[in-house]
């Protein structure tokens, strides 16, 4: 192509300047295509804050409300169970739950606000299936007399304790998440994002 | 040839201006939809008035409360009846079977209605009510002839000077039109955004036109 | 800037990109003279891509069920992030692919596009716009508005009226006895496959396109005329190349475009219930017909056709067919013109009068396909329809007839 009479320099940064805000414009356009993707508001609204009320959860049973779709479950700790908690700690991955996988305020020996009550979210943290809710201590299938009740995971066999805590050499990497949670009353549990500290 | 299409759109300017309205000459509901408290007040009208029998299945609360700027306890405390969920949408526990057995047809869903039958066509609606006695509630609407609705706001329109009444119509029109496309004012908003980008990119885009142009011998 | 030619060398020693390039765009000379008409073949593909874009994006959240449809529109209008404005792009999208399209057809008629060598690529610029038709009448159904619903009811039952084997073809594309479940569920999915098809046949178009070169306002053969130009010895001289000359102003013609298409998108887009129908708000109800039912705009003269026809020894295929028949005669028009010269330019009084009688023909008969029935409208729609066969079926008379202008040897500006 010959040059003759053509101011380059002139064309080079009108180029330069349709590319740029073309650009730009392509940006907002996909922007939208990209939000399209987020939780819409039914999803939202769908997974706003669950309250559970714990008035009737007997010493020993477990609770199951959904929050964002997944199964968060509520269980009364009999005295028995919380001292097998300390018990278990030498056969646990990360007994003393360094891995944040709870809120800071359930970073303790019971992973809990109050001690008698668990919450935590029951999808297992090794492939996402729900682990079954296993209260028989001693369970000959589960190890005898070293189980002291807890969670099984029916699709790899992970182990977790009556805190959401896994068994050493399980496939599951950490314990199971707790969610942000909060004691409206003594026997009313709201579970939501912005839970906040107890 | 560009004058051509100019004057064919001119020409289909009559077509496009055409509305539904049956016969009967409509109000002008004149609605504004940036006026939040019209839209408030048209909103609680709505809650205490249309919703036990009418939903608005699409709207949800707590999007109203946003886009009409109160609070969400506000709306909770106020305008929620019927749930009190305030993520959940305004739905009715009226069965549509009972509902059809009562009123000769399930009252339809409001969540779009203003854009199937117009703002202009609701407002008039609203206060087109007129006693008839062979009608099995004793009321006639002259835009919706034998409608199967009572006059459920008589007592609004009886107890208050017309212009209170009109104007209460209008808010209620307004609520209706806002719910049937709740993004409408932040539509144009962002329009105008768009046009502006748009515009300087086509001002750039037409000169490396024709910079790019120079080239071409003219004959 | 080496590393870049060693990276195109290895892709070219595998896939013939530098050649693609150089021959459709970079080398590719087109005649010099487009002008204004010419940008709607690009706008075409653009609002493909959009529309492709779009409704692939819907289709994310849209449910193809009678219970569910309706609400899931709403659903997306609603509670999808920016689902409104991805919906109003495809529901303004649909009316400027038409938009578009038919000023792309009608430049093709006015500069005789159509004439030796490029019969082919006309006929496969018909079947685009076939398929094209199809695509957005089965769309059109999917909102489940009443229109939706009574719109596709009325079109489906043309089907019924062919002759023996009518009703039972018709439950056999509802797949029920009257527009169901069933039907949506198919045509939600044929839906989202013609669009696929109709991008094959654009690249067919446009192989076609290439081959033969562009035609241009003056309907004169660039590669007959003599050679060399400032690019290429070898390059007719009245060329030039694609790009960069029309690939930027292609670029401009497309920011125009996307200018007016946002007025749509963003302050009109229901542009006064004509792209989206004021009774497509109500759902679908096989119950009750609303008062007055219309195909979308874009439809509408064909539809004035179909009502112009009286049924004939009570059968309603001969409407049938004069719709069909509006539609296939387009396929024919290669050989229907005979005038000695291509252009509109140098077509004489004749030619003229008849081509831009017929445009108005057709815009009248777009009008008269969105009234309601009443004997003048039917006695104008009747006239138009004579009119609109006979502008195809004399066209190898009156433009043999016609006196037409002296061609130049070169393009003219």
């Amino acid at each position: 192509m010959s040059a003759d009479g053509v101011d380059l320099k002139k064309r080079r940064m009108l180029t330069a300047a349709t590319s740029v805000v073309g650009a730009i414009g392509a940006g907002y356009v996909v922007y939208p295509f990209l939000a399209a993707w987020a939780p819409s508001e039914r999803a939202k609204a769908a997974g706003a804050p669950v309250e559970a009320d714990i008035s009737k959860l007997e010493s020993g049973q477990m609770l199951r409300v959904k929050w964002r779709g997944k199964p968060v479950w509520i269980v009364h700790r009999t005295e028995e169970n919380l001292k097998d908690l300390s018990a278990l700690e030498g056969t646990l991955a990360d007994p003393k739950s360094e891995l944040p996988q709870q809120p800071g305020y359930c970073q303790n020996p019971t992973r809990s606000i109050k001690e008698k009550y668990l919450v935590a979210v029951g999808i297992c943290t090794h492939l996402g299936c729900s682990p079954t809710y296993r209260p028989d201590v001693g369970a000959a299938d589960l190890g005898g007399d070293a189980w002291r009740g807890g969670f099984s995971c029916p699709c790899h066999g992970s182990k977790f304790d009556l805190a959401g805590r896994v068994y050493a050499g399980a496939p599951a990497p950490s314990n199971l998440e707790i969610p942000p949670h909060q004691y409206l009353s003594d026997t009313l549990i709201l579970v939501s994002e912005d839970g906040g500290a107890a | 040839m560009k004058k051509l299409i100019l004057a064919f759109l001119l020409a289909a300017a009559p077509v496009l201006g055409m509305a539904a309205g049956g016969n009967v000459q409509l109000d002008d509901a004149n609605i504004d939809l940036t006026d939040k408290e019209s839209l408030q007040r048209g909103a609680k009208l709505f809650m205490n008035y249309c919703l036990s029998c009418h939903s608005a299945k699409y709207q949800r609360y707590n999007r109203m409360a946003r886009d009409l700027d109160m609070t969400e306890d506000e709306v909770k405390q106020n305008l929620m009846f019927t749930t009190d969920k305030i993520g959940d949408t305004m739905n009715i526990a009226m069965d549509p079977e009972d509902a059809a057995a009562w009123f000769g047809a399930a009252p339809p869903d409001l969540s779009v209605i203003t854009r199937a039958r117009g703002v202009d066509w609701v407002y008039t609606y609203l206060r087109g009510f007129e006693p008839d006695e062979s009608r099995p509630f004793g009321v006639n609407n002259k835009v919706f002839p034998d409608v199967g609705m009572p006059h459920v706001l008589w007592k609004l329109q009886k107890d208050q000077a017309v212009e209170k009444f009109d104007s209460d119509m209008r808010d209620l029109t307004a609520f209706m039109a806002y719910v049937g496309e709740p993004i409408a004012v932040e539509r144009k908003r962002i329009g105008t955004y768009v046009l502006i980008f748009i515009a300087i990119f086509f001002v750039l885009s037409y000169l490396l036109k024709k910079e790019y142009w120079k080239d071409v011998p003219k004959h | 800037m080496n590393a870049m030619k060693n990276f195109v060398g290895w892709i070219d020693d595998r896939f013939p990109l530098t050649k693609v390039w150089n021959e459709h765009l970079a080398e590719y000379y087109a005649p010099k003279n487009f002008n204004f008409w010419y940008f709607f073949g690009s706008l075409a593909m653009l609002v493909l891509v959009i529309q492709i874009l779009t409704g692939v994006w819907l289709a994310m959240s849209y449910k193809p069920d009678a219970e569910l449809a309706f609400g899931s529109v709403e659903f997306i209008m609603r509670d999808v992030d920016w689902g409104w404005l991805i919906r109003y792009m495809h529901s303004t999208g649909a009316s400027a692919f038409f938009v578009v399209v038919y000023l792309h057809m009608f430049r093709g008629l006015m500069y005789g596009s159509y004439r030796k060598p490029r019969e082919l690529l006309w006929i496969i610029g018909v079947l685009v716009y076939l398929a094209m038709m199809a695509t957005a009448f089965m769309g059109y159904l999917l909102p489940w508005g009443q229109m939706s619903y009574w719109g596709a009811q009325v079109i489906v039952n043309l089907f019924s009226a062919v002759p023996w084997i009518g009703p039972e073809l018709g439950v056999w594309i509802r797949g029920d006895y009257v527009i169901s479940d069933a039907t949506l569920n198919r045509f939600f999915a044929l839906h989202f496959l013609l669009p696929f098809i109709l991008v094959a046949l654009v690249f067919v178009h446009i192989v076609a396109l290439h081959k033969v070169g562009s035609n241009n306002p003056d309907g004169i053969e660039i590669k007959k005329g003599p050679k060399g130009n400032r690019w290429s010895d070898s390059a007719p001289a009245d060329g030039i190349p694609f790009h960069p000359y029309y690939s930027v102003k292609d670029i401009a013609g497309v920011a125009g475009f996307l200018f007016l298409f946002s007025v749509v998108v963003f302050f009109a887009p229901e542009m006064g219930g004509f792209f989206i129908e004021h009774p497509n708000f109500e759902p679908a109800n096989p119950l009750k017909t609303p008062e007055h039912i219309a195909p979308v705009w874009y439809f509408t003269p064909f539809y004035a056709i179909l009502r112009a026809v009286p049924s004939i020894a009570g059968s309603a295929f001969p409407a049938v067919v004069a719709m069909f028949a509006s539609i296939l005669i387009m396929f024919f028009l290669p050989w229907l013109d005979r005038s000695p010269v291509k252009s509109i330019r140098y077509k004489g009084a004749l030619y003229k009068t008849m081509l831009w009688l017929f445009v108005i023909d057709f815009i009248v008969l777009g009008y008269l396909g969105v009234k309601p029935i009443a004997d003048h409208y039917k006695l104008m729609a009747q006239i138009g329809t004579i009119y609109y066969f006979a502008f195809f079926l004399l066209m190898p008379i009156y433009s043999k007839m016609d006196k037409t202008k002296p061609v130049p040897e070169r393009v003219t500006k």
